[in-house]
């Protein structure tokens, strides 16, 4: 029999075990404080999540913290735009550490709809690492409270003696490059030229999520973008369309 | 004779009550405010442009992101133009389905709205808590017809994409049982408040003559005493068969804002009421049959629709050069009109103020933006 059987035994019995792991963890799962911060659409869903019917307190989260000083995690509610991004990125370097990133819906994933627009940014992990993804348009708010519960499950295999904010920070970034606007657009320190251009794929791989042991480092799986071209948009004179008929049938 | 020193304090992006990412840069002498300047484009998202690029079709559930509390009203103004430039027939049954969601909608975003501003005035959580609940009824009454919460894409050209049916129109009525009940209550929740009432009274004067300077419309508008409404103005759906009143204002300021909301949703409840009544039957159809709709081809020309939205004047320009998407597409944000008389109406109040008047004012920024 295992130590764990064990435990689980005597704990049956009203003996209580721990690590001082698990309830590090225990206490950090359990008040996971979000940033009170909405960009768009989808912030309106975050708030549906924490009213009465979703009930975020129930995961305790439902401290909204105005100031990032406070907060544990920044839920990136909506889409990120050229003009917003270096204020995101100022509100993750004010949070202390731990600190997570949540990014909700397409927007803030991938650009969402609003993709080929030439204000909008390509996902928000092209500026700070990103924990866990919600897909949908907007997601509902159980989405949101599966991502919570994901993000918990994350911190609960954390360690003590290697998580990244203790001990030698060793190659620990724990300021992210704030981009700021050149001569081109938008610009990032160390990546030339635009860093987000208009069509086409961003010139920069994303953040590797720090749940799998990213610790503020871009991608280097994925290959550099920067024979890229930008697409050419279709006008929609150009392409051809196929009647399936109108609505849905039934 | 005390010197003071005036005072330069930015308020957002990034603040809990500026309803999105929206930021003032306000100068104060002590706690009064003398200038406010709004900064806005952080959620310019391309709407306009990307409007010129999809086919007209695909263009509709782009309209759900610009005010998306109701996505059913902005749906509903896009296709009105749509169908006003390439002459479509709308089958009597969808326009009542339509008149239905869109007061729907109004219910839902005043009620929400409002509960936002009781909440910048301090009443924390219980007004915004109520406007929620009444919001998650009815987001379950689009979700049966449209599939999703928030993101409708309900209407087509020539009508809508599913019928209503009788489940639908039962669980409706159950709804409106409660929502009397419901205004009472809300309404309730201002009067009987001494602090709400000191700080909603003579608070965010806008004048008459002002607002209709700035060409402000909806509920601002009408707080200010004029009784101006497009479902009375310019009937348009089948608005001209209903009995309803057009609540207005006196004074202009945050109370009568409130008070106009409050009697709005009530309105609206009467309008719901008639339109399930006069619901025709369903032999006339849901959707104009005849409408191709992913390759509608437009003639070439012009044209501009409206409806009053929640929030005011809604209303979209699209020029056509003949292709299947448009040449120019414009928004006309009742949000972003509305916006530009905050300054007008914080300068002399309180710095506390200012998120009580923004709140009155209701905005959206996916629509002030775009
Ligand atoms: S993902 Fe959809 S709902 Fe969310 S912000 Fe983007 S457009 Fe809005």
């Amino acid at each position: 029999m295992s130590d764990l059987q064990t435990q689980m035994d005597l704990e049956q019995q009203g003996v209580l075990f721990t690590t001082i792991n698990k309830l590090y963890n225990w206490g950090r799962r359990s008040s996971v404080w979000p940033m009170q911060f909405g960009l768009a659409c989808c912030a309106i869903e975050m708030i549906a999540a924490a009213a009465s019917r979703y009930d975020i307190s129930r995961f305790g989260s439902e401290l909204f913290r105005a100031s990032p000083r406070q907060a544990d995690v920044m839920i990136v509610a909506g889409t990120v735009t050229k003009k917003m991004v270096p204020q995101v990125v100022r509100l993750f370097n004010q949070m202390p550490e731990p600190r997570y990133v949540i990014s909700m819906g397409a927007c803030a994933t991938s650009g969402g709809p609003f993709r080929d627009g030439y204000n909008v940014v390509r996902g928000v992990d092209l500026y700070v690492p990103v924990d866990v993804y919600i897909p949908g348009c907007p997601p509902r708010p159980e989405a949101l409270l599966h991502s919570l519960m994901t993000l918990q499950a994350q911190i609960d295999v954390q360690a003590l003696q290697q998580v990244r904010w203790y001990g030698d920070d060793e190659g620990v970034v724990n300021e992210f490059p704030i981009p700021v606007f050149g001569a081109e657009g938008l610009e990032v320190a160390g990546i030339p030229g635009t860093a987000d251009p208009v069509g086409g794929t961003p010139k920069m791989p994303p953040f590797v999520s720090p749940a799998l042991g990213g610790k503020g480092e871009r991608d280097a799986s994925i290959k550099a973008l920067e024979g890229n071209q930008p697409k050419p948009m279709l006008r929609a004179g150009t392409v051809t369309i196929e009647e399936v008929g109108h609505g849905i049938a039934g | 004779m005390l010197k003071t020193e005036e005072l330069q304090i930015n308020i957002g992006p990034q603040h809990p009550s500026t309803h999105g990412v929206f930021r003032m840069l306000v100068t104060v002498d002590g706690e009064t405010l003398v200038d406010l300047k709004p900064v806005f484009g952080y959620l310019h998202r391309n709407h306009e442009q990307l409007g010129e690029v999809n086919t007209y079709l695909q263009n509709m559930p782009f309209t759900d992101r610009l005010d998306y509390f109701n996505s059913m009203v902005n749906n509903h103004a896009y296709a009105r133009t749509i169908e006003t430039l390439a002459g479509v027939e709308v089958p009597e049954r969808a326009q009542y389905i339509r008149v239905i969601m869109d007061e729907l909608s109004r219910i839902l975003n005043h009620a929400t709205a409002m509960g936002f501003m009781l909440g910048d005035m301090g009443a924390w959580q219980t007004a915004l808590l109520w406007g929620m609940r009444e919001r998650e009824k009815i987001l379950d009454m689009f979700e049966y017809v449209s599939g999703a919460r928030m993101m409708c894409n309900y209407c087509r050209f020539g009508g809508v994409v599913r019928d209503i049916d009788d489940w639908f129109i039962t669980e409706l009525k159950k709804l409106m049982q409660g929502l009397p009940h419901y205004f009472d209550d809300f309404e309730g929740l201002l009067l009987n408040s001494e602090i709400l009432l000191a700080r909603a009274r003579n608070i965010g004067v806008l004048p008459k003559e002002l607002a209709l300077a700035y060409s402000v419309t909806g509920p601002v508008l009408r707080g200010s005493g004029v009784a101006y409404d497009i479902r009375k103005a310019e009937p348009y759906a089948v608005y001209d068969r209903f009995k309803f009143k057009v609540p207005v204002g006196t004074v202009g300021d945050v109370y009568d804002r409130f008070l106009v909301r409050i009697a709005e949703m009530r309105e609206s409840y009467k309008i719901l009421e008639q339109a399930l009544e006069q619901l025709p039957d369903a032999t006339g159809g849901f959707i104009n049959p005849k409408v191709k709709q992913q390759s509608l081809k437009a003639p070439a020309g012009e044209a501009y629709a409206r409806v009053e939205s929640p929030k005011g004047e809604l209303g979209f320009y699209v020029v056509s050069d003949g292709s299947g998407s448009a040449y120019r597409y414009k928004v006309r944000a009742p949000s972003f009109i509305n916006l530009s008389a905050l300054a007008d109406m914080c300068k002399g109040y309180t710095i506390a103020d200012v998120v009580v008047i923004l709140g009155s004012i209701d905005i959206v920024m996916g629509e002030v933006d775009r």
